[in-house]
């Protein structure tokens, strides 16, 4: 019987078994023994076809609710920004999206110098030395760091805000136990992080992560709390929102070490979680401990530009048990979605993005204290496209019940954080029209307290 | 080719976002947060965009472009339905942490498919959070040892055993689990050497970590003699699930003594490689071993509804966001979907193109272990080095000029020379055929003309790189008006064997 996806005729499988000396396909398995031989069909329904396929799986898609199908103000580290054609036209070129990882050089000089343009995009945005090709995602690339730091300075703690994302915290203590770290955290104060308290918990920490934005959207004194951090020997590690740094300083301006962060923002849809990539950039001192791939730039026997994989002594495939890190796969097409997103946006775009979200979220908290009576809660802080406001009674209750009205008005942060449980975090992207969240603050009126 | 950054010009922007009137100010970002100078991003209309990446793209070979018989990467066909699949709005514009009534379609794949998972390796509980191979071995790494310190035994067990053929990622992880590797030997049948294995085994193993058929392509004939040696020990047994397109249907490593294995989605499960990801490595294992899966679990409740269940309080906690890297598990359950239980043919097609591409190149070239292959298969080119001093690295070069992507070389490291070659079953006869005449080719005329290897390739938009040069001055992303020029001389090629799989 025929399938779409082989290629074996009869007459294939007589001459082949022939040149082969076999008589039979069985006998090409006359090394697997009896006793671990599965002696009878995989239980599995059986083979689609693909319009029985298309169908069973955009029935199942269906059954989900996307931001399109109600006004989605849910954000919490994965975000409903914009992402244009031209990264779809781009990731769907078989030459890319069929490529495998460019260990030879001549057949992979496009995957290889969108990787060294993404590289120089990224060290652009952050203010770094040194870019990797991609993490798997926001949280891995916190534990990357952490690996760095421990090797960078000897010392074996790592400071966490609490204001850092708390999949990202959690992610790096489920890696600290076999990197033998020990982890403190720094509560906020009021939303953000006081720089006296991060430096004393710094004291012989190998490295501090904080987030810019925050967690709650709220802007940390940076500049201060990357000295902190410094000042106490610890590498400064910021997690970063990258459609944030238009507007937001650079934090290799201000003093970080590296640079990490979620791509997913810049270029990729939320696709309930993934594939997106982590970013992870820093300074040229640290760039032989880099987990992961880097690009450079070289020239072949007639002086041709090319690029190739380099310092690969650093990885896996070469030091083996004594490598930065072990990843081999990571997340290059996504990160190429991210490279042609900044290439679409330009300097100008991600300026106005910026802006875009902080003037959208500005009139969102206006609207929602006028029309909803409802008190932000981080008032005095500064926050760039996102905010934490209190809502009354649970926070999932309201949720399930604007749902229900056609919006879906946030992320109750109870989930994560003690005493938070009738506040919603509100995400306002260049996505959301001023009818949308007059819409939410009508909602809101309706069904917080 | 230029790069992007060098196509730019000051005031030309691709982008135009929507403006809204009459909003409040927003608010002031204080001074020292602020941003000083813009960031250098290129500035190009959209078609300038379009025929950028269109040109790399021509510069770059896939899957799509021809054949790429990368040993133990599986360079399958990558169905074009998946990608209108993943692309369906209900999936690729589902927020993670949309509420679970919202998410019942994307909860309910994730379930399906690790019922799949679990009935394909034969194995009893499936999480599909890691990211990829080598996240999947490390974190059942962690497993191995939430299992032991939950008996009090941690301590005590911080050996894990490998063989000197195992890819790198797996001493790596060892490294970064926190655990000590213990090397074991390949015997002259190409399986571990079990008499070497015996001594290295005790109280102090944590566990093994194999790849079954191993990176030799070779299925390891004392497979139930060493599930003893570990299982006896009490230790656990590790599956690199790499190599799993060979055995599908056929042997599940479940069977075969495994206690907890990953999938490389990517490799067997025909997600696209992208350049060098996304993946997905999720992990299946015994009953045991569940409670230590990491958080949430997908469960399918009493009432038929699908949710996530964080009330695990032995889990060894989360290795990545959310549930895992989504848009790869509509891909993956769409293609074994297109299966079912027919995944048997799919490995038996893998193997015969494997053997057949073996029987037609093993003369021509030094055969390390003369025995039917499963899916890949090693071969050397020791011969070729010591009589016409043309490597490995040599002909994987020179079959460029025949247009194909070459073989994994230089690895596994036991096999000197090595060229390490799997074809996948998404290859006609006609394309096998083609590869090993031109194998065959590149074998005479490294005796005839080996300049003809030397100087390769010669049809590629660049010639052999200096990698070198590349890593004494690293130059790792442009550097606008301090750029640095290139030499004006041609440099010495110092070419670094390109290793890796």
């Amino acid at each position: 019987m025929t399938h779409p996806f082989l290629a074996l005729t009869d007459s294939d499988y007589e001459e082949m078994l022939a040149t082969v000396g076999v008589d039979s396909v069985e006998e090409l398995f006359r090394d697997i023994p009896q006793g671990v031989r599965l002696q009878r069909e995989l239980e599995l329904e059986r083979a689609l076809s693909e319009q029985e396929v298309f169908a069973h799986l955009a029935e199942l898609a269906a059954r989900n609710v996307p931001a399109g199908r109600e006004f989605s103000f849910l954000g919490a580290g994965i975000y409903d920004h914009y992402v244009p054609a031209v990264v779809d036209a781009v990731l769907q070129r078989g030459e890319l999206l069929t490529a495998y990882t460019p260990y030879q050089p001549e057949m992979s000089q496009g995957v290889l110098q969108a990787i060294f343009e993404y590289q120089t995009a990224i060290c652009e945005l952050t203010g770094m030395d040194v870019s990797n090709a991609s993490g798997y995602d926001g949280t891995t690339v916190a534990a990357d760091a952490c690996y760095v730091a421990k090797h960078a300075t000897g010392r074996s703690t790592i400071v966490l805000t609490e204001a850092t994302n708390p999949q990202v915290r959690q992610v790096v203590k489920t890696y600290a136990t076999g990197f033998g770290l020990d982890v403190v955290e720094v509560p906020h104060r009021h939303g953000t992080t006081d720089p006296e308290e991060l430096a004393r918990a710094a004291e012989n920490a190998a490295g501090v992560i904080f987030q810019q934005p925050n967690f709650f959207g709220c802007l940390e004194p940076a500049p201060e709390l990357a000295a902190a951090a410094s000042g106490a020997g610890a590498l400064a590690i910021v997690h970063a929102d990258p459609l944030s740094l238009g507007v937001l300083e650079a934090p290799g301006r201000y003093g970080a070490a590296m640079v990490i962060g979620e791509g997913q923002a810049a270029g990729n849809f939320p696709s309930y979680g993934g594939p997106h990539y982590g970013f992870l950039a820093a300074r040229e001192e640290f760039i032989r401990r880099m987990p992961g791939r880097i690009v450079g730039e070289t020239v072949d026997a007639a002086g041709e530009r090319g690029y190739v994989l380099t310092l690969q002594t650093r990885e896996q495939h070469i030091r083996r048990e004594k490598a930065t890190s072990n990843i081999t796969t990571n997340q290059t097409l996504l990160a190429l979605g991210g490279l042609v997103y900044l290439t679409w946006l330009g300097p100008q775009g991600l300026r106005e993005l910026g802006e875009t979200c902080l003037s959208l979220s500005a009139y969102a908290k206006q609207r929602l204290a006028e029309r909803a009576g409802l008190e932000v809660l981080f008032s005095d802080r500064t926050t760039f496209k996102e905010f934490a406001v209190r809502v009354g009674r649970n926070a999932r209750e309201v949720v399930a019940a604007a749902r229900e009205r056609g919006v879906h008005p946030g992320y109750a942060l109870g989930r994560d954080y003690e005493g938070m449980d009738d506040v919603l975090l509100v995400a306002v992207t260049e996505r959301r029209t001023p009818e949308e969240i007059d819409r939410l603050a009508d909602v809101l009126a309706e069904v917080a307290a | 080719m230029k790069l992007i950054y060098e196509k730019s010009q000051p005031g030309r922007r691709a982008s135009h976002l929507p403006r809204h009137e009459g909003l409040p100010p927003a608010p002031e970002i204080p001074a020292e947060l602020c941003r000083a100078e813009p960031p250098r991003l290129p500035e190009v209309p959209e078609f300038e965009l379009v025929r950028h990446f269109t040109e790399l793209s021509t510069r770059n070979f896939g899957v799509d472009t021809g054949f790429y018989p990368l040993g133990s990467c599986t360079m399958k066909y990558n169905p074009r339905i998946n990608e209108r699949l993943a692309a369906l709005p209900g999936f690729a514009a589902l927020h993670p942490l949309q509420e679970e009534e919202g998410a019942q379609g994307a909860l309910e794949l994730m379930w399906r498919l690790q019922e799949i998972l679990a009935e394909v390796t034969g194995l009893d509980a499936v999480s599909l959070q890691p990211a990829a191979g080598s996240q999947g071995e490390l974190t059942g790494l962690m497993l191995v040892r939430a299992y032991f310190a939950a008996k009090g035994e941690d301590e005590q067990r911080r050996k894990v055993v490998i063989p000197d053929t195992a890819h790198g990622t797996n001493p790596a992880s060892v490294t970064m689990g926190g655990y000590e590797l213990t090397p074991v030997r390949t015997d002259a049948r190409g399986n571990i050497d079990v008499e070497d294995l015996r001594g290295k085994v005790d109280e102090h193993t944590a566990a093994l970590m194999l790849t079954n058929p191993s990176t030799l392509g070779l299925f390891d004939e004392n497979i139930e003699e060493i599930t003893r040696i570990f299982h006896s020990a009490g230790a656990l047994m590790y599956y690199d699930g790499a190599n799993l397109n060979a055995v599908c249907g056929i042997s599940r490593p479940g069977d075969m003594g495994f206690d907890i294995v990953h999938i490389n989605l990517h490799k067997t499960f025909s997600q696209p490689h992208g350049g060098g990801g996304p993946g997905g490595g999720p992990i299946a294992v015994r009953k045991t071993l569940e409670p230590f899966l990491p958080v949430p679990a997908v469960i399918r409740r009493d009432d038929g509804s699908f949710g996530l269940d964080f009330d695990r309080p032995q889990t060894i906690g989360k290795v990545r966001g959310f549930t895992g890297p989504f848009g790869v598990f509509v891909r993956s359950y769409a293609y074994i979907r297109m299966w079912g239980p027919r995944l048997r043919e799919m490995s038996e097609a893998a193997v015969l193109n494997a053997n057949y591409v073996l029987a037609r190149l093993k003369d021509a070239y030094d055969l390390p272990f003369d025995r039917l292959c499963m899916h890949e298969f090693v071969l050397s080119a020791r011969t070729l080095k010591r009589e016409h001093g043309c490597t490995a690295l040599d002909v994987a070069k020179r079959l460029m000029d025949y247009g194909f992507h070459p073989p994994t070389i230089y690895f596994p490291l036991i096999v000197p020379e090595a060229l390490m070659v799997e074809p996948t079953e998404t290859e006609t006869k006609e394309t096998l055929d083609a590869f090993c005449d031109a194998m065959l080719a590149i074998a005479r005329e490294a005796a005839e003309e080996p300049e003809l290897l030397k100087e390769a390739p010669h049809h590629r938009p660049v010639g052999r790189l200096d990698e070198v040069r590349a890593a004494k001055r690293p130059v790792v992303k442009y550097g606008f008006e301090d750029h640095p020029q290139p030499d004006a001389e041609p440099s010495a090629v110092g070419a670094e064997a390109p290793k890796g799989a």
